[in-house]
């Protein structure tokens, strides 16, 4: 084409990256790798092809994992962690230092290679995937070098299983792999079946910055290899990728006594007010759909408009769209690239072509004649019920819907199985930071979509999964707080004197007391076989009706700390009042020390008092113009199954810690001594504890436990001092995916306690007059 | 309040008989509307936002090669090549208007294929009008005064629409107006509507551009604000900057009135150029300038009649860039003529 006749078409025209130093580096491994273990790389076996989905081209021979490779990667791991874990902080911190500088020097060749094998646009792995990368490594070379004064009291878990997703393959593996160094932790990670290749190139790096070998180890392979992966002898297991996949990972690693993050799916929410900048919010879901290709567990998938200009936001919409250029991934001029697969781009396709609700527009871009691409698509006029509004699709397709009001736009919002993320868009400085924290998500960005740092912890809530990769949230995910002792067991207790009247220990739900719905009880005995009264035989309706009436009191999340703190303390007020009365039952239950346990309660509701209006969030120092603020959101209604002993303390102590971070509690007290906690119920009932609050249901703590792990509308299950109990409630947590916590009862520095009760919500709130 | 005499508020800014089509559009004529302020007041501009989208366009967009030097071309023939100095004189206008007419060294033109290609006007002060159309006569390429009292436009009102009046009278094809940036700043909408719809009167047939002084209107939003008034009052360009401000163009507000161009055209049917005028001096930045009216606005605006660059130096860039393209070799600024 003539420059002439370029100047009539003004066509932007190739502009295409060179792919010829990535090939050259496949060419050079003689495009067949194995694994690295161990700091070598393995003779390539089992091979499977890993290719270029723009136009199908064969990239490289992956091996295939296999149980024997896992396996030697983790004793691998293992050997060498101690040493690791023995170097000093500084030490870690020029390993991971050198790291980040490595990713720098090859900067170029790991966009071009990371764009080979997912398809994503250059632009991308260049001006996003592989700086923040390097960001990543960079600023855990500070963890590293800060952790032995910053975080005295955590050491490191050990060897870590780590299985990540074809989306962000490079960003993934330095959202794992940094941490966990810096943490002193050794690393075995599966990067996708589909794009290995960054990570392999990575295990050069590892080597060329001179990595004790065996600290970081790379096994390649499909879903079997990270599944050996996951059942190998590992002390941590990090995992994102889908839904679906890390429910089987919570199922697997159930009663395994060994941490578990999941980052997983999403059907984010785009919120536009009708005081937004239109076309700025136009922008945003560019890159919040098809930033690559919308195959991106946080997109913005999910838009809700405000009904007065959802015609004009439509429209305006249908017009960018029509100037996305869709095709070669390595074209600086493209802004939609392949589809990761040809299975993917089905699935894609399939979902799309069964919905038969709103209007579908495809945007009107040329799509290249060869290769896995798929054109960005809006569905309009959904409504909730649609499947689409609720089904992650994966790909470059937008649904939307429009509300009315802020509360509706929050309704509509939250209506989903997700939790990821959500962007609000408003031009009004209270609407905006007053839908933000109400939003049921891990990260939130105002006026913005996709904002990234290493600073700022990034995760989910609800089936998007938990745990938090970046910021000092992160760094708790690779660590692990001093050993908890088990609560002192039950001795024989003391005879008592009888209830001179006959007194009907209930259910405690609603704010009221309740008879069992069962209609049984459970005979409780003290000294000698001694009767010391009845407790209610609760049942999975008991369960139900206390999960439902901690929904119902919401209103305590959104109390201010200060009131919380106030009604701890008036706890503490009555039950020390009760004090004499409190710690003769304790005697009668078989409660050694009555009078330190009671102190021990006391305490407890003093601390969690004292904390309530203290466990600050942070402002986290992000590279834009404004802030990323961290706040210490409630995680919602926590079941928590309480050990044998210490019948009084140990339930308040978890209580209390939960109910100071705004959390509601249905409580499974002592199965041998829950008349302690049934006691207390006088305590709430003259403390102004709101109702639904603190629910207490007794019984068979193995069945209730169950039926707590089932609920799909609790939010978390903690689980103390019963062991037998732990694998079950694990593996039935999947369901929801609910936060579990298995420990020997609630540790006596209450901080490991509201971590547990607190879930990081990071709001990223842009600014400029 | 408005402090000068126009039609009301309510009717169109201009007579009918003005929107005809002038000969340097090829479009009907921006008649103007009424003063629409619920349009106006619902104008937003997202600071934050509409950076994030200036820095990461010239990451998206990319031309290379022939594309390159086409686009060039393109920015080349979109310049108003412009002098505005104290010390201006018929000689010095007489030089300018030298390079208007051949802006590339003539084996440069043949060997690209852009023999004939002009700058798209040349730019003065008042006074130098005539001698820049005693210099371009024989040519199509229109002349440019700056008028009402520019740069800071606080000369009487009555003064500055003569001024406009006796540019049209010496010849002036275009006129680039000064606002009151005092009824922006005060949010005197009214004011602000009424100063533009007497000065588009007095420009007659001549092609108005309205100089929103972007560097002095403290705020994004101000400057949707004031590029929406500005078009209601029938402009027939808006433009950044006089060149005197501490800032001139910039992306952010390029894109803020690009988009208020885009919002006018779909409301009203009716094409508003666009001008960035100071601070343009790299070939590569005029082409992140193109690429983003070509994103928002479409390719219909690449053209001189919808587009100019207020520039000066900007040529010269873009002479050693095309030189480069046809010979493979780096150039010097001595090899080009100059102005």
């Amino acid at each position: 084409m003539s420059v002439s006749d370029i100047l009539e078409s003004m066509e932007y025209g190739p502009a295409p990256e060179s792919a010829a130093e990535a090939l050259a580096w496949l060419d050079a491994n003689s495009r067949r790798f194995g694994h690295f273990i161990n700091g070598t790389m393995t003779e390539a076996a089992d091979t499977f092809e890993t290719r270029n989905p723009a136009d199908g081209s064969v990239l490289a021979e992956i091996s295939q994992g296999t149980d024997a490779d896992v396996r030697a990667a983790v004793a691998a791991a293992r050997a060498a962690q101690p040493a690791w874990a023995g170097l000093s902080g500084h030490a870690r911190a020029r390993h991971l230092y050198a790291l980040a500088r490595l990713c720098q020097k090859h900067a170029r060749l790991l966009a071009v290679l990371e764009t080979l094998d997912t398809g994503k646009p250059i632009r991308e792995s260049r001006d996003i995937d592989i700086p923040l990368v390097q960001r990543h490594f960079y600023y855990h070379a500070g963890m590293a070098q800060l952790m032995a004064t910053q975080l005295p009291e955590r050491s490191p878990l050990g060897v870590c299983a780590q299985v990540i997703p074809w989306n962000f393959p490079l960003l993934m593996l330095a959202w794992k792999v940094a941490p966990a160094l810096a943490a002193g932790n050794t690393v075995v990670l599966k990067p996708a079946e589909y794009t290995p290749l960054t990570a392999l190139f990575f295990a050069e790096i590892c080597t060329q910055a001179g990595l004790p070998a065996g600290t970081v180890n790379i096994v390649t392979g499909d879903g079997a290899t990270g599944a050996a992966l996951v059942d190998a002898e590992v002390d941590k297991v990090a995992f994102t990728g889908s839904t679906e996949v890390g429910r089987r990972i919570r199922e697997a690693t159930a009663g395994r006594d060994i941490p578990l993050t999941l980052e997983l799916g999403g059907k984010s929410p785009y919120i536009v007010f009708e005081d937004a900048d239109l076309d700025s919010a136009v922008e945003g879901l560019v890159d919040a759909i098809w930033f690559n290709g919308g195959q991106v567990c946080c997109a913005g998938s999910r838009l809700l408009v405000q009904e007065g200009i959802a015609d004009a936001f439509h429209a305006k919409l249908r017009t960018r769209m029509a100037s996305l250029r869709i095709g070669d991934p390595l074209d600086k001029c493209i802004d939609v690239g392949a589809i990761v697969d040809p299975v993917q781009h089905a699935r894609i396709a399939a979902m799309v072509a069964a919905n038969t609700a709103g209007e579908t527009f495809v945007a009107p871009c040329p799509l290249p004649d060869t290769g896995c691409f798929y054109p960005p698509t809006l569905i309009a006029g959904l409504a909730p019920a649609d499947p689409l509004m609720q089904e992650e699709i994966f790909g470059p397709v937008l649904v939307s819907g429009t509300f009315r009001t802020p509360d509706e736009a929050i309704a509509l919002a939250n209506n989903t199985r997700y939790g990821l993320a959500a962007s609000v868009w408003s031009e009004n400085i209270n609407t905006a930071l007053d839908i933000a924290p109400r939003l049921e998500a891990g990260v939130i960005w105002v006026n913005g979509t996709n904002m990234f740092d290493a600073a700022a912890g990034f995760g989910g809530v609800r089936e998007s999964g938990f745990g938090r990769e970046g910021g000092w949230e992160g760094m708790y995910a690779y660590t692990k707080g001093p050993s908890t002792a088990p609560a002192p067991a039950l001795a024989e207790g003391i005879a008592s004197t009888p209830d001179s009247i006959d007194r009907t220990a209930k259910m405690y739900v609603g704010g009221k007391q309740a008879r069992p719905d069962s209609g049984h009880s459970i005979a409780i005995s003290g000294a000698g076989s001694q009767l010391l009264g009845h407790v209610g035989a609760g049942s999975r309706k008991d369960i139900r009706n206390a999960v439902e009436a901690a929904g119902k009191a919401a209103g305590w999340s959104a109390s201010t700390a200060h009131l919380r703190a106030q009604i701890l303390y008036y706890m503490a007020e009555n039950l020390a009042a009760r004090g004499a009365e409190m710690t003769a039952r304790l005697a009668a239950l078989g409660v050694a020390a009555p009078e330190a346990e009671l102190e021990d309660a006391l305490d407890a509701l003093f601390s969690a008092a004292a904390w309530a209006d203290k466990l600050d969030g942070a402002a986290k120092p992000v590279p834009l113009r404004g802030t990323a603020i961290a706040m210490n959101a409630p995680v919602g209604t926590i079941g928590i199954i309480c050990p044998d002993g210490a019948p009084l303390a140990a339930p308040i102590r978890a209580m209390a810690a939960a109910l100071a971070m705004g959390n509601r509690v249905v409580l499974v007290p002592s199965p041998s001594a829950p008349l302690a906690m049934t006691d207390f119920y006088q305590v709430l009932e003259t403390s102004d504890v709101p109702a639904g609050v603190v629910n207490i249901v007794t019984g068979p703590a193995a069945s209730l436990a169950d039926t707590l792990a089932d609920h799909l509308g609790l939010d978390a299950l903690w689980c103390f001092g019963q062991s037998a109990l732990s694998e079950a409630v694990e593996r039935r947590a999947a369901g929801n995916l609910k936060r579990s916590w298995i420990a020997p009862q609630p540790p006596a520095d209450m901080r490991e306690t509201l971590r547990h009760a607190t879930t990081v919500k990071t709001v990223w709130i842009p600014w400029g007059a | 309040m408005s402090d000068i005499q126009t039609p009301a508020p309510t009717a169109p800014a201009v007579a009918s008989t003005q929107t005809a089509q002038l000969p340097q559009l090829g479009h009907i004529r921006n008649p103007g509307m009424a003063l629409d302020m619920d349009w106006v007041l619902g104008a937003q501009a997202n600071r934050s936002a509409i950076e994030r989208r200036c820095a990461t366009l010239p990451g998206r967009r990319s031309v290379k090669k022939a594309h390159q030097a086409a686009w060039l071309l393109k920015a080349l023939s979109c310049i108003d090549l412009t002098t505005l100095a104290g010390d201006d004189t018929d000689g010095r206008v007489a030089r300018l208007c030298a390079k208007a007419r051949s802006p590339l060294r003539a084996d440069l033109a043949q060997a690209l294929g852009a023999e004939g290609l002009t700058v798209g006007a040349v730019c003065v002060y008042h006074d130098m009008i005539a001698p820049a159309k005693a210099a371009l006569a024989g040519t199509s390429l229109p002349v440019a005064a700056v008028s009402t009292g520019f740069p800071a436009g606080l000369s009487p009102l009555h003064l500055r629409i003569r001024e406009i009046e006796e540019s049209v009278a010496a010849g002036a094809d275009e006129i680039d107006i000064v606002i009151s940036r005092r009824h922006v700043l005060t949010g005197n909408w009214q004011a602000l509507y009424d100063e533009m719809a007497a000065f588009r009167a007095a420009c007659g047939q001549a092609h108005v551009k309205a100089i929103l002084a972007t560097g002095e209107l403290g705020t994004l939003r101000n400057v949707a604000r004031a590029s929406l008034v500005c078009m209601m009052a029938g402009a027939d360009f808006i433009k950044t900057s006089t060149g005197k401000e501490p800032v001139n163009a910039t992306l952010p507000v390029t894109l803020v009135m690009l988009r208020a161009i885009r919002d006018y055209a779909d409301r009203t049917g009716h094409q508003v150029g666009y001008k960035p005028a100071g601070g343009i001096s790299a070939a590569k930045d005029a082409l992140v300038y193109l690429m983003l009216l070509k994103e928002e606005l479409g390719r219909r605006w690449l053209e001189p009649d919808l587009f100019r660059f207020g520039a000066s130096s900007l040529l010269g860039d873009i002479e050693r860039q095309l030189e480069h393209h046809v010979t493979g070799a780096y150039s010097a600024t001595w090899r080009h003529a100059t102005s």
